[in-house]
């Protein structure tokens, strides 16, 4: 089964990388940009046949490892 | 009384850290991240350098190595743990410290001297300090900025000039009970003269006094 997690960081929490490509595509003449924020999309192959299940697990592995709570949420869909 | 001086795949100021300790008349040993066993040691320094690759987020994967569960036990007794550069974003990462670091404000590598002000000195790491005393140590960090949604965390030093954007302008924080204490500039950089400052020996003094026998 195919999962994507998607760990973005919250609006809160400063995005330097983000800043400063934003900051780049303005110098390139892109004016109407009004943020950047760059997250990260992890793609997993797991073995199982319940997606409900495997969801739960990812989500699991988000909260162990995945995603850091202090700065990030997360979300997976479960793909085919 | 001994310390042990943690080594995940990829610290690299270890030496550094125990040469400095040494030189205090501390004694230090190394120690592989996969010990499981810290029941001799009444102290534990996590150095600076890099941990697995610090793939995902740096520390992410570090906190998870076999050594980790003995550094919160030995934390959890009330001796000194004491997490330079890498090994503050390791404790981070674990929960044992309060936050997260990220990117530099400015996205640069920071390798330079810096100048912290004593904020607190009831933390392991700045006991022999004086309240307000300016020391002057380096800083060599990418991911030094240090973020905190809340607003509860104990600050042990902080940056007269903020190269890092770090909240606060926090270069070290401790948990509420003091004892475990995250530092981004590397104090056993500035520890003789030769090395252009020995600033930080009253760090590590402090950190080897905070010592207690198991």
């Amino acid at each position: 089964m195919r999962v994507s997690v998607e760990i973005t960081r919250r609006p809160e929490i400063a995005d330097p990388e983000g800043t400063n490509i934003m900051r780049a595509l303005t110098d390139l003449g892109h004016r109407d940009i009004e943020s950047v924020r760059v997250d990260r999309i992890l793609h997993l192959d797991i073995r199982g046949d319940d997606p409900d299940q495997v969801k739960l697990r990812v989500e699991e592995m988000c909260r162990q490892l995945l995603a850091n709570p202090v700065l990030e949420d997360f979300r997976v869909e479960v793909g085919e | 009384m001994r310390t042990a001086v943690v080594v995940f795949p990829g610290t690299n100021c270890e030496h550094d850290v125990v040469h400095a300790l040494r030189s205090l008349g501390g004694d230090a040993e190394l120690v592989w991240h996969r010990e499981t066993d810290l029941s001799d040691f009444d102290g534990v320094i996590l150095p600076g350098g890099f941990a697995h690759g610090d793939y995902l987020r740096t520390g992410a994967i570090a906190r998870f190595s076999p050594v980790m569960a003995e550094v919160r036990r030995v934390a959890d007794e009330g001796a000194p743990v004491l997490g330079i550069c890498n090994g503050f974003q390791v404790l981070c990462e674990a929960g044992m410290l309060p936050g997260a670091l990220i990117a530099n404000r400015d996205l640069a590598f920071i390798c330079r001297f810096v100048e912290v002000e004593v904020t607190d000195t009831s933390t392991i790491l700045t006991r022999n300090a004086e309240l307000g005393q300016r020391i002057r140590i380096p800083l060599n960090s990418y991911e030094g900025n240090w973020v905190h949604p809340g607003s509860d965390a104990r600050v042990a030093l902080t940056y007269i000039d903020n190269p890092n954007g770090s909240q606060g302008s926090a270069a070290a924080v401790s948990n509420p009970e003091g004892n475990v204490v995250g530092v981004m500039p590397h104090p056993e950089r500035a520890s003789d003269e030769l090395l252009g400052s020995s600033d930080g020996l009253v760090l590590l003094e402090s950190f080897l006094q905070s010592l207690v026998p198991a």
